[in-house]
């Protein structure tokens, strides 16, 4: 299993089109796209609004002249029009005038040359014609051609008109804005790309610091966790949700290693007393009945062992939580009284007393087997780890406030209160149950039949002695 | 006793086999679920021994087929899946009886007697005697010798099911299952206890003990020593 190398070490080409092919990437690069054309067509639909404007207003002008200009040829003939035009005429006046004769003869106004479309069309034309020089403060000496507007003003037979406005400024300031729009959306874009590569690469560098962990983790390195800014932003809450999965992997990993280690202990001794018997039957070569008794004394090994493994088996399968469906409705007093009875004989013999007090239990709806197989546990349990003679079990049932507690006590030795709960957790076995006939996983047994059930299991003082307090919860008998 | 072993494998199946015929009882083998089932449908066994994994057709599955046709031969089913619950589910699919493997013999051989005589008319016997002990089943008394014999409920019961499968051997897991209705592994030998107490009323003072102890199976009752 190769794990693939990380991008932060891949050839650079490689690592930007990785970069360029990141959903973080495409969102930004395609937010910004969106933006930067809502942008321009609204800049766009407001330069071109402008323009028409300003264009209406010089055609206004134009057309007002021109009208004035028809009406003073009216009254006072062509002597007024060519004595007014040659008033209005400025060297480089912003309002232009040609005025020739029926021939064409130039004969006044500012303007040398007008093309002859522009004068044989009556709504006029655009134009470019040569301005004299001019020395500006600002812009030094201005030459060249400047663009113009002009329409032929109809002022009697033996004159032809023309009167036009320069817009070579207003030409300039459009051009100028068209300048700053090309190179003002063009930065925008550009530095949206960037910003969105940077973005996308700092969102893509912590994907894959969570990433290489995972990779390191797959690969065995159980202990690694990935590093956090300490930001609090979300990627941090990420790893930080992660980091605690992890911890939370590592700690049931850990249980399951202690739980296989107990499982392959609690079966590997009676397996290796197994086979010391056969061997040692073997050995002693004592005959048929030698024989006889050393294979009588494997069999036993081997119910032993298979006890263990149906107590461990039965333990994880409940821990698993897959026994749901036997659940059934039983009077709970009457079970615990009932294997108590069970267990009354062997009680006395062991010159134990036993003193039942199960008479408040309600009808709980719980699976009856396992519920009996807890109570059996905790009364052999206080058989085996009670004192002798004289002693008392004490089984009990008491409904409580928060739900159902069946309790069995001992006069025996206890369980110190630093040990309570470590034997209570599943698989683990206190060491002087190690030595003591049974499985010895009696206990973990009762813990994962509460569990199941919803419930706990308490270890008490009993003074002297240990009470085991299962409490199974109120719905098991509310419902 | 005809037996019907469905069992793929061949060397508990030979096993089994060979051990059942050495009680007297001829055991035929199928190896799979079809042949298992064409072969109980076909007749003539008086208990089946089913496997609860097998190949072609499972072995729950041949069990439901029987009841779904109306065979009523006793079936005990051998499993490897031991919990409560694959217990309900093999009694639910028409099993009599359910064993768990790694189980021994003797158990699985107290067993099949035990069903078979289940499924004997004499079921509705109102009177079990053993020699000179007697349970009238209507009044609930037992006498020895005409003698009456005060016995605890649960005691009643114990020596009612021993008196049923009378000259059978009878384990303490049968014992446990069929008189206090429980499943599960007691830990200790609360079973002999029980036993020896009951045996305590029964048998104490009298020459001839009816309840005996057959080594490394269980108890059996019968007229005569072992």
């Amino acid at each position: 299993m190769s794990a693939p190398s990380s991008p932060l070490t891949r050839p650079r080409g490689q690592r930007i089109g990785q970069l360029l092919g990141t959903t973080t990437f495409q969102l930004a690069s395609g937010i910004i796209a969106l933006f930067v054309i809502a942008a321009a067509a609204i800049v766009w639909m407001i330069y071109a609004q402008t323009n028409v404007l300003l264009t209406e207003q010089v055609m206004t002008g134009l057309r007002r002249e021109a009208e004035a200009l028809t009406a003073l040829a009216r009254d006072g003939g062509t002597r007024t029009i060519d004595r007014a035009i040659a008033e209005r005429s400025e060297p480089r006046g912003v309002q232009l005038y040609f005025l020739a004769d029926g021939r064409g003869v130039r004969l006044a106004g500012n303007l040398v040359n007008v093309p002859t479309e522009v004068g044989a069309d009556p709504r006029g034309g655009v134009f470019r014609y040569v301005a004299p020089p001019r020395v500006d403060a600002q812009q030094g000496v201005d030459a060249g051609t400047r663009l113009a507007v002009a329409i032929p003003v109809p002022v009697g037979p033996d004159r032809r008109l023309i009167v036009g406005r320069d817009v070579e400024d207003q030409r300039a300031f459009a051009d100028k804005v068209r300048r700053i729009f090309l190179v003002g959306f063009g930065g925008l874009a550009v530095a949206g790309l960037v910003g969105g590569f940077m973005v996308s690469r700092l969102v893509v560098r912590r994907i894959e610091d969570i990433n290489s962990a995972a990779r390191s983790i797959m690969a065995g390195d159980l202990a690694r966790r990935i590093t956090t800014g300490g930001n609090g932003d979300e990627i941090d809450g990420l790893a930080q949700n992660l980091n605690r999965m992890l911890d939370r992997i590592e700690q049931l990993m850990g249980g399951l290693r202690e739980v296989s280690d107990n499982i392959a202990h609690d079966l590997k001794t009676p397996l290796n007393r197994l086979r010391n018997r056969a061997e040692a039957a073997l050995r002693e070569n004592g005959g048929a009945g030698g024989y006889r008794q050393g294979l009588e004394r494997v069999i036993e090994e081997a119910d032993e062992l298979i006890k263990t493994f149906n107590a461990l088996l039965l333990i994880a399968r409940l821990e698993a939580g897959a026994v749901e469906e036997n659940m059934e409705v039983f009077d709970s007093g009457a079970l615990v009284r009932d294997v108590a009875e069970l267990y009354e004989p062997v009680t006395e013999e062991a010159g134990l007393s036993l003193r039942i007090d199960a008479t408040g239990g309600p009808q709980i709806k719980a699976n009856r087997q396992l519920i009996g197989q807890a109570v059996a546990n905790l009364i052999d349990n206080a058989i085996k780890y009670g004192v002798r003679n004289g002693g008392v079990i004490g089984v009990q049932v008491v409904t409580g406030p928060d739900g159902l507690d069946i309790s069995v006590s001992d006069q025996g030795p206890g369980i110190a209160p630093e040990d309570r709960e470590r034997a209570v957790k599943r698989f683990v076995r206190l060491e002087r149950s190690r030595t003591k006939p049974g499985t010895g996983l009696g206990l973990s047994l009762v813990t994962a039949v509460a569990r199941l059930h919803g419930g706990t299991v308490r270890l008490e003082d009993n003074g002297p002695g240990l009470k085991v307090v299962v409490s199974l919860p109120k719905r098991l008998y509310s419902e | 006793m005809r037996v019907l072993l469905i069992e793929d494998d061949r060397e508990t199946a030979h096993f089994l086999q060979k051990a059942l015929k050495e009680n007297g009882h001829a055991a035929d083998l199928a190896e799979d679920g079809e042949a298992g089932l064409a072969m109980a449908e076909s007749g003539g066994y008086d208990i089946l021994i089913v496997d609860r994994m097998l190949p072609k057709l499972d072995g729950l599955a041949v069990v439901k087929s029987l009841r779904t046709i109306g065979h009523r031969t006793p079936v005990l089913i051998l499993s490897a899946l031991g919990e409560v619950d694959d217990r309900v589910k093999g009694l639910r699919a028409g099993g009599d009886d359910y064993l768990t493997k790694p189980y021994a013999y003797t158990e699985l051989l107290a067993r099949i007697e035990a069903l078979a005589r289940r499924s004997a008319p004499e079921e509705q016997e109102t009177r079990y005697t053993v020699g000179d002990l007697v349970l009238d089943r209507l009044a609930h008394r037992v006498t020895r010798g005409g003698e009456p014999i005060t016995l605890q409920p649960r005691e009643y019961r114990l020596l009612e099911y021993l008196m049923k499968h009378a000259g059978q051997v009878v384990t303490r897991t049968m014992l446990l299952e069929n008189v206090w209705d429980y499943h599960f592994d007691p830990q200790t030998n609360v079973i002999d206890v029980h036993v020896s107490r009951l045996r305590g009323k029964i048998d104490k003072g009298f020459s001839a003990p009816l309840l005996h102890t057959v080594r490394g199976a269980g108890y059996m009752i019968r007229v005569g020593a072992e």
